[in-house]
């Protein structure tokens, strides 16, 4: 592949190897429904490039007039349909193609293109790709660690390449540098599930509950890690609600002043529906966040829906429908 | 509260069609049926679709066609899922959908499933729980369901349901709000909505809310109009919209529009997009907002275009 700057600028019309080709221009019809307006360019790449799809023309120099129309407009998928027939054709190297792929994505990095083409690569190089796809999309997360492509991505290259070994670290990695990293915990719960290299959920139930509980503490505003906390007893409800690091956790967060207690209460709540026992401590801590003291003798789930109506005011008809689903 | 400027609006969509000096469309090109379909979407829910040529966009539309049933995003594009159902829709809406060979456009559809019951996008095969709600949509308007296998289209989409209620582009796939609208979306047209943990995955949707208002897609994410759509969508059709403060939504999806050239755009004070202005609007008509028709949550398309398909004429 060529990267040559000055030849990349200059266009069909001006290179002799095209002088015998006719261009297609684009056919909008008499009154275009959401005519489209070009660049001069943009427009000359376009009508050499319909002119070689129309003629099916599978050739180096096709391949490099749909290098440069990727590089005009990433998104045009017909484009690299094209570009995928051209490379088996002509058997070219699929390692230097996500070279390419590689220059293209630093740019595009949410461009669902891109992201197909790669992994159409990845399956025709098998196993051996698969350290490489994972160095491709930690790049991507180090630039934005939430990129849905690229998490999708990953996950595929795990579940069809393999390469689990550091994942659980990478993740922690991630959760380090940004410990409201949805996605980050979304992995972790996919690896503690599915690694074949790890025991499965149950066994790295107790774990996983330590590293959560930790960091739930340092930021209890955080939706995820209570979510993942959740989901560590997934099918078992019952290990959940007697399992004392959690109402242990709750307890603490609702003791502490100047926190967000809207999960901690919402969990004792879900807590409660499964049937806890509360201790005397949990029903004081909640009783001290009642901005309502006349309601003593209200039931404990009474209690906290009726301090969320009022904490987390936004959601008041859910919380009220919560306290209608009480059982007394 | 401002007001939903819906003249603008509508003048901005039909200025789209005539504007040829616009560069960043140019990189639209390919995906021209998505505009058309959002744009004349919004203009019927404004009660102005009388404003286009109908026949002209039907005959374009139809040279969109492939051989083997589909839509292309545009003449000389290839033929993909995505234009599928954007074609069927702006047809559905002109109430023109006899000019279809159904046959042949079902087939195409019905293809496009695989052994596990998921939906590839087109021939390349990529997977994602939005071609099921495509596919599931598509042949429901088309009612040519029985062309595909539905009790493992629901299985592959029950397979991406997450332990947060949520749904993820394939299994194990993070939750996020456009790919639960498709999952919850294509359980309603199946009939299968009994899988969703609607209490679940309702109290998931009304924590998208964020303080401003508006609506994000993820935890910690920032908050974008067309969540308005998706998140808003899902919660009517598991019957929780009452979950979210709806005069915060609609305050923060007004304050989203450019009320002096028209548009809508994601957030206050970025740019107008078609995409946006659709999502935009459709979210205001999910949440009642007067002079919005009424929009169907699952198809994505006015109620009474949805009623005249299954109930009318």
């Amino acid at each position: 592949m060529n990267w040559e700057e000055d030849e990349e600028k200059l266009l069909p019309s001006q290179r002799p190897e095209w002088s015998d080709v006719s261009p297609l221009p684009q056919d909008d019809g008499p009154n275009p429904v959401v005519p489209i307006a070009y660049k001069p360019e943009f427009a000359e790449t376009m009508d050499y490039f319909r002119a070689v799809y129309r003629a099916d023309e599978r050739s180096p120099r096709a391949l490099q007039l749909t290098h440069q129309a990727i590089l005009l407009n990433p998104g045009n998928y017909t484009v690299w349909h094209f570009r995928r027939l051209i490379l088996e054709t002509l058997s070219k190297d699929l390692q230097q193609e996500l070279d390419y792929v590689s220059k293209i994505a630093e740019k595009n990095s949410k461009n669902y293109q891109i992201w197909h083409h790669r992994r159409w690569l990845a399956e025709k190089l098998g196993p051996d790709a698969a350290g490489r796809e994972l160095k491709f999309t930690e790049k991507i997360l180090s630039g934005d660690a939430k990129n849905y492509h690229a998490w999708s991505h990953r996950q595929w290259v795990l579940q069809s390449l393999g390469g689990w070994d550091d994942e659980l670290e990478y993740c922690h990695q991630l959760l380090e540098e940004d410990i409201f990293n949805n996605s980050a915990w979304n992995q972790r719960y996919f690896i503690i599930t599915k690694s074949p290299l790890l025991g499965g959920l149950q066994a790295m139930r107790e774990s996983e509950v330590k590293y959560t509980v930790a960091a739930i503490l340092a930021n209890p505003e955080n939706e995820s890690p209570w979510r993942y906390l959740r989901g560590l007893y997934k099918d078992d409800p019952k290990s959940w609600i007697h399992d004392p690091q959690v109402s242990t956790l709750c307890l603490k967060v609702l003791t502490s002043s100047g926190t967000n207690h809207v999960f901690a209460l919402s969990t004792v709540l879900d807590l409660l529906s499964h049937g806890l026992q509360p201790s005397r401590e949990l029903r004081e801590a909640v009783d001290t966040l009642n901005p309502n003291s006349s309601s003593t003798k209200d039931s404990l789930g009474n209690t906290i829906c009726s301090v969320l109506e009022h904490a987390d005011a936004m959601r008041v008809n859910y919380w009220r429908w919560r306290k209608s689903q009480l059982i007394v | 509260m401002g007001e939903l400027a819906a003249d603008k609006h509508v003048k901005y969509i039909l200025a789209v069609e005539k504007r040829k000096d616009n560069f960043e469309s140019a990189v639209l090109e390919h995906l021209r049926m998505n505009g058309a379909y959002w744009g004349l979407t919004t203009l019927d829910l404004l009660g102005k679709l009388d404003a286009v040529d109908s026949n002209e966009i039907i005959e374009w539309i139809l040279k969109c066609q492939h051989e083997s049933g589909g839509f292309a995003g545009n003449v000389g594009h290839d033929p993909h899922i995505l234009y599928t159902l954007s074609a069927i829709q702006v047809l559905a809406l002109f109430d023109k959908l006899n000019v279809l060979d159904v046959d042949k456009v079902s087939t195409y559809i019905a293809g496009l499933q695989n052994e596990d019951g998921s939906f590839s996008g087109d021939i390349w095969g990529e997977v994602d729980t939005r071609f099921s709600y495509i596919a599931i949509c598509g042949l429901s308007i088309l009612k040519c369901l029985d062309k595909i296998n539905v009790e493992r289209a629901v299985n592959y989409i029950i397979s991406c349901r997450n332990v947060d209620g949520g749904f993820g582009c394939t299994p194990g796939g993070e939750s996020h709000a456009g790919q639960i609208f498709c999952c919850v979306a294509a359980l309603a047209i199946t009939g299968a909505l009994h899988y969703v943990d609607k209490d679940l995955l309702g109290w998931w949707l009304c924590e998208r809310q964020v303080k401003s208002g508006g609506l994000n897609g993820r935890p910690e994410k920032l908050p974008d109009v067309c969540y308005s759509w998706w998140v808003l969508s899902s919660l009517t059709m598991i019957d929780r919209v009452h979950w979210i403060s709806k005069e915060k939504l609609i305050k923060f999806i007004l304050n989203c529009q450019d009320t002096e050239n028209g548009g809508i755009s994601d957030r206050p004070d970025d740019a107008v997009d078609i995409f946006h202005t659709y999502f935009g609007v459709a979210g205001l008509s999910l949440l009642e907002y007067p002079g919005v028709k009424a929009v169907d949550p699952a198809y994505a398309l006015p109620v009474d275009v949805v009623d005249r398909i299954f109930f009318g004429k």
